[in-house]
């Protein structure tokens, strides 16, 4: 039976052919960021990535209650992209997804697949998004930066928890409505989502105030910064 | 933008020990409630806790959950052995895994310095 220490999907919630289908698109997204990672990965910034991933592993072991009888815990995806780029990133997160269905049995075998596409590359992907967009605001400084963190972290968690009903459309239990399924997950990882925000804008927020240039989002916009000058230190 | 190596080393070095105090000591305080994507799974389902384990009563889509392949392994559910007072301990391991296979993959994927 399922063990209330499991914070992913376990096998046997979507069918097989969905299961399947899923594992390619983890497969073909991985690929594709492990090429695209190469051109983001230096002497300076590869240690400082293997390190995200490793706080990205020990951040998810920290559910926070969100209702009664309900926690959630960070997903790391734009915590991640934001400190060193989507494509590090979303290799990041499924790292961390594979020791945790490997090592600590959380999360099904074949349904990494689908835990991978949610966490690392659809959540990746759209609290990137929401940064690349708002990265005029991060640029202003550090109140901008830790802004725009709390806003592409909540989008990443809704957006990744979409990824689940998605599939859950296409090959789970049709004995259960769909729009129920949506609504209470939708609903509950809005909350998660203010939690992720939290611990990223924290994070992000921290590293900034020590090393700004370890942060990927501020790439290109650090000089002109400080030109600026008048703007509070 | 150079960086002296050894501010460098420091901050990595902080970052590190902040992760291992989070997964080895904070973890400990980690809300044991179902999370959200478990909670919407649960829907219509009673918990009710046996020796054995977990008992799902009535109907919810967690009932077609599988064991995991690997429930008997000896770091499951980040216990040690079973002993879920040492999380801590499963949790600093956790890190250093990730850090090592992350680590390790990136600094094979990165950008080598042209040789001059």
């Amino acid at each position: 039976m399922t063990t209330s220490v499991a914070m992913h999907m376990s096998d046997g919630l979507l069918n097989s052919p969905t299961t399947l289908l899923f594992i390619g698109v983890a497969v073909v997204g991985v690929g594709f960021a492990a090429v695209r990672a190469r051109a983001d990965l230096d002497d300076r910034t590869a240690p400082m990535a293997g390190l995200v991933a490793a706080f990205v592993f020990a951040t998810q072991m920290l559910n926070f209650p969100v209702l009664a009888g309900v926690s959630g815990h960070l997903l790391g995806g734009a915590l991640a992209a934001i400190l060193v780029g989507p494509w590090v990133g979303a290799l990041c997160v499924s790292i961390v997804l594979v020791v945790q269905a490997l090592v600590f049995s959380d999360g099904g075998l074949s349904a990494i697949g689908a835990n991978i596409t949610n966490m690392a590359l659809i959540g990746t992907a759209a609290g990137f998004l929401v940064a690349l967009g708002l990265k005029r605001f991060a640029a202003r400084g550090r109140a901008g930066l830790v802004a725009v963190a709390f806003v592409a972290a909540l989008v990443n968690t809704v957006v990744a928890s979409l990824g689940f009903v998605l599939e859950f459309a296409i090959g789970g239990d049709a004995a259960f409505d769909l729009g129920t399924v949506a609504a209470t997950i939708l609903g509950v990882h809005v909350l998660i989502g203010i939690g992720e925000g939290v611990i990223t804008a924290l994070t992000v927020g921290a590293v900034a105030a020590v090393r700004p240039d370890l942060v990927y989002l501020l790439r290109g916009t650090q000089k002109p910064l400080e030109l600026r000058g008048k703007a509070a230190a | 933008m150079t960086t002296n190596p050894r501010r460098n080393t420091g901050f990595l070095l902080g970052f590190l020990l902040i992760a291992l105090v989070l997964a080895g000591g904070v973890s400990y305080f980690a809300d044991s409630d179902p999370d959200g994507l478990d909670h919407a799974t649960l829907q219509g389902c009673e918990v009710r806790e046996t020796p054995e384990g977990e008992e799902l009563l009535g109907d919810c889509i967690a009932r077609n959950a599988q064991d995991h392949k690997l429930a008997d392994s000896p770091f499951a559910d980040y216990a040690v052995n079973g002993d879920e007072g040492l999380s801590g301990v499963a949790g600093v391991l956790g890190v250093v895994v990730t850090l090592v296979l992350a680590g390790g993959l990136f600094w094979v994927l990165r950008k080598r310095p042209a040789k001059q």
